[in-house]
């Protein structure tokens, strides 16, 4: 079983043959030895990643790291760390250009007073076929959202925005931080070229305002809440309860982070992906 | 497929006299519940439990099968299972987690599975989701409107609550009242007027009254897991079994109504979207 089939089995995914993707070049490979086609295919399937750290905590990547069990494969075997601090030590400057990316992960919101947080973030978006806004502060901005400037040592820092307000961005993975299954099953999907579970990360990437609120406008306000409180387990900093089986928020503790909403099953509903899952 | 997809389907009750006593029908979850957890494939479930109010319930997350039992019989509204499970993970210490659910509840708890997108080291710690049957749920001033106004008894008398043969019953010490189900129409929660799932398409098992005798449960064990539970179970003399095909009403009303349900939300939902209202599905 290849390395991408044993993870994710780990993670409860539905293995595929390694090379049902390529059918064509398997039988055109006149004689390689299956392995080697495998190796190619495998070879192949490699990404290039790149982990892009701006107004964040780290907490996001932090999360990618708490994947114990398969982290030394990922990072040694199943990609290409190309470039970002904490993971890799590579740093660009004018010397050094910023390599070619199939996936870049943005951490952290932009500041706007901040040039050089700009001209990464462009250079990002020029470098890297696929944009991830990685986090709820790169997706929705979350708790950056309450910054107002100020502070020593740089009180015009003020306005920080979503990624997505600045570039064109590919697919998001909110949570404060996202789990670290979500990303490790983003990734093996995107390695895969899964699309189908992709999709909701495709759709996010349109989500750059978010609420705890968000369940009372657009759920039940839209007479769509059933009262399971999926929102409230979801929610990272405990600003929901229920009351009368309906979300309440305490908005002095919401950072903005989207997840509630994002969770709630009557937000959008994957279900083939859920059947799959099950085996039903 | 009208009843989702499925490995079985048999008509059972637990065998145990405790739970037979205070169960809804058959006592499929409490009985289930308590041999998960005296078998340890579970250490712990989510369950619907007593609070200081009358008939209205409050998730709760129960260690023992005293536990279980007491949270056993239907309450026909709001208990927001879901909210509990990271609870009983995080600050119980439940590594093997069990729980009951209604069919939007079980939604929830899937989608979070298939999508953990801030939900952390959880979804591989469900080992057993029971779904219920539920054709539709209630706030808790509605069962007050039909049980205080309309039947004139007060929430404290009543030891069992039942929506069976068109009726919504009431059961005190002393006597058994209804009311026609009709009068309880625009009381449910609009919420569960777009539901598409009768029979818990999405949990290990399902279980509900429907289509069983009074005192047994119609049970359908759907995933891998969920039908080598009760297999389990079974086996070990938790449950006595029959074969659906034997009993009355049997799978055809179950089926009926579930093709009900659909059809009449499949037709909700077609209204709100020539609205342009959202509908997640």
């Amino acid at each position: 079983m290849s390395l991408i089939n044993r993870i994710k089995k780990f993670f409860g995914m539905e293995a595929k043959p390694d090379i049902e993707a390529e059918p064509d070049a398997a039988k055109s490979a006149e004689g390689a030895s299956e392995q080697e086609v495998e190796k190619v295919a495998e070879e192949k399937a490699k990404p290039r990643i790149g982990y892009i750290h701006l107004s964040g905590c780290t907490g996001d990547v932090m999360s990618l790291s708490e994947n114990y069990d398969i982290l030394a494969e990922l990072l040694t075997n199943m990609v290409d760390i190309v470039y970002g601090q904490t993971l890799a030590d590579v740093w660009w400057d004018d010397e050094n250009p910023m390599p070619e990316m199939d996936l870049a992960l943005v951490e952290g919101s932009v500041c706007l007073q901040d040039e050089h947080s700009l001209k990464e973030l462009m250079e990002v978006r020029k470098r890297a076929a696929m944009v991830c806004a990685f986090g709820s502060c790169s997706a929705t901005g979350c708790f950056t959202r309450y910054s107002r400037g100020g502070q020593q040592a740089q009180p015009a820092h003020e306005s920080f925005v979503p990624i997505a307000d600045l570039v064109k961005v590919d697919c998001a993975i909110p949570g404060c931080p996202p789990s670290p299954e979500i990303i490790a099953k983003t990734v093996v999907a995107l390695i895969n070229g899964d699309m189908d579970y992709l999709q909701p990360m495709i759709d996010l990437a349109g989500m750059t305002e978010a609420c705890g609120c968000d369940l009372q406008l657009k759920v039940v306000n839209h007479a769509l809440c059933i009262g399971c409180g999926t929102c409230v387990m979801a929610c990272q900093t405990r600003a929901l309860d229920m009351t009368n089986g309906r979300p309440e928020l305490n908005s002095d503790r919401c950072v903005k982070c989207g997840v509630c909403y994002v969770q709630c099953p009557r937000s959008w509903w994957p279900d083939e992906q859920v059947k799959k899952d099950l085996g039903l | 497929m009208v009843l989702g997809t499925y490995k079985e389907i048999v008509s059972a009750r637990a065998t145990d006299k405790q739970i037979q006593k205070v169960a809804q029908d058959g006592g499929i979850v409490t009985g289930l519940l308590a041999f998960a957890l005296e078998e340890k494939i579970i250490e712990g479930a989510v369950v619907a439990g007593p609070s200081e109010k009358f008939w209205k319930p409050e998730p709760m997350v129960a260690m023992s099968a005293d536990e279980i039992i007491a949270a056993a019989g239907t309450k026909y509204t709001f208990s927001p299972n879901v909210m509990m499970l990271k609870k009983a993970v995080r600050q119980y210490g439940i590594e093997k987690l069990g729980t009951v659910a209604i069919p939007c509840q079980t939604m929830g708890i899937r989608k979070m599975q298939s999508y953990p997108f801030g939900v952390r080291f959880l979804a591989d710690k469900i080992k057993l989701l029971i779904g219920i049957y539920c054709m539709e749920n209630f706030p808790y001033a509605s069962l007050e409107t039909f049980i205080s106004e309309k039947m004139g008894v007060s929430m404290e008398m009543v030891e069992k609550m039942d929506i069976g043969k068109g009726k919504f019953w009431v059961h005190t010490q002393d006597e058994v009242l209804s009311i026609p189900l009709k009068e309880t129409h625009g009381y449910e929660q609009s919420g569960c007027n777009i539901c598409l799932d009768y029979v818990a398409e999405l949990g290990d098992l399902s279980t509900g009254s429907v289509g069983s005798p009074d005192g047994w449960s119609t049970v359908i064990t759907r995933t891998d897991g969920g039908d080598s539970i009760f297999k389990q179970a079974v086996e070990a003399g938790a449950f006595e079994t029959k074969d659906i095909a034997n009993v009355k009403p049997g799978l055809d009303l179950l089926q009926k109504l579930s093709a009900q349900k659909k059809e009449k939300n499949q037709k909700t939902i077609d209204k709100r979207k020539e609205m342009g209202l959202p509908v997640p599905f």
